[in-house]
């Protein structure tokens, strides 16, 4: 065998763009699908100091490009209405798209799961230059959180202080939480967003249940 | 436990969201060829283990994700300076 392959030269223009969203006749399972949320929420108690809903089967775009390039910074707000936050651990929200800050150069974009090939489609037609967007909505399910003892259930599990002054409504944190990582967002005085892996999103269910044990967990469809 | 201020992020985090990386302003030879093995072995394997100031390179793994440089007493564990790949210490030891 000869050691020299020759490598057919490909347009490097070519992006893969796919529509992972199947059929309607395919029913989507979040990560927590097992879980049964939905039957919890109907017999479950309705009171607590927790309040837990998944919103499940969203879009999670990770948007990585230049801040500094103006050009790009503008397609965004072609595409999706709002510009990016730049100032680090920030997040926006407009309509049913909302984008945290991750890294310098990188942010997390979440939209209803049927629009995702729609943005991301728009994303490949406006944006040039040095960019990447992978839709990763297959790998993480955003949880809510909120009630008088979200802050005390959450101390248990991430170290980040989430005091009002610290923490405020809008700042975002990519973090530990528990033995695993989540994207934790404030949304409001008592209530929060995160968003984990899908790989752990089983253990931190059995943590969250485990850590709101002495507050009342109210599983909310 | 350290408590580390991310260059990138703008503020303290605990030190289990970091990860420490070794030993920071390791350049790479330029021509790797050119080397003699003594070199490239120190290069590649011997790496300074100081009684005092140390310039660490670290990550903020469970964070932003992005590598800054730590200049730390490896005596008193006090950090003294962070700052971003590409910049210089402003603490150095006479040596």
């Amino acid at each position: 065998m000869s050691d020299n392959v020759v490598v057919e030269e490909k347009p490097v223009d070519t992006v893969a763009i796919m529509n992972q969203l199947p059929g309607a006749d395919i029913v989507g399972q979040s990560p927590l699908h097992h879980a049964e949320l939905d039957a919890l929420s109907k017999k479950g108690v309705r009171k607590g100091g927790v309040h837990l809903r998944e919103n499940k089967l969203q879009a999670h775009l990770t948007l990585r490009c230049n801040p500094n390039n103006t050009e790009q910074l503008a397609a965004v707000v072609r595409v999706l209405d709002v510009a990016l936050p730049l100032q680090p651990l920030t997040s926006v929200e407009k309509g049913d798209v909302s984008i945290r800050w991750i890294s310098p150069d990188e942010w997390l974009i979440v939209v209803p799961g049927e629009k995702a090939f729609e943005v991301e489609t728009r994303f490949r037609e406006e944006m040039e230059g040095h960019h990447s967007l992978v839709n990763s909505s297959g790998g993480s399910t955003i949880l809510e959180l909120s009630g008088d003892n979200v802050v005390d259930m959450l101390k248990k599990s991430t170290p980040i202080d989430l005091h009002p002054k610290e923490f405020p409504v809008g700042k975002v944190v990519s973090t530990v939480f528990a033995k695993s990582s989540a994207i934790i967002r404030r949304t409001g005085d008592k209530r929060f967003e995160l968003v984990i892996r899908r790989s752990f999103a089983d253990y931190i269910w059995l943590w969250i249940q485990d850590a709101s044990r002495e507050f009342g967990l109210v599983i909310e469809a | 436990m350290f408590h580390i201020y991310c260059p990138h992020c703008g503020e303290y985090r605990e030190e289990e969201e970091f990860h420490a990386k070794g030993q920071a302003h390791i350049a790479r030879p330029l021509d790797p060829e050119a080397c003699s093995d003594k070199e490239w072995g120190e290069y590649l394997f011997f790496r300074k283990n100081p009684r005092g100031l140390h310039h660490e390179l670290w990550v903020h793994a469970a964070g932003c994700r992005k590598f800054f440089n730590v200049t730390r007493d490896t005596q008193t564990y006090e950090i003294k300076e962070v700052y971003k790949i590409g910049e210089q210490p402003s603490f150095v030891t006479e040596e």
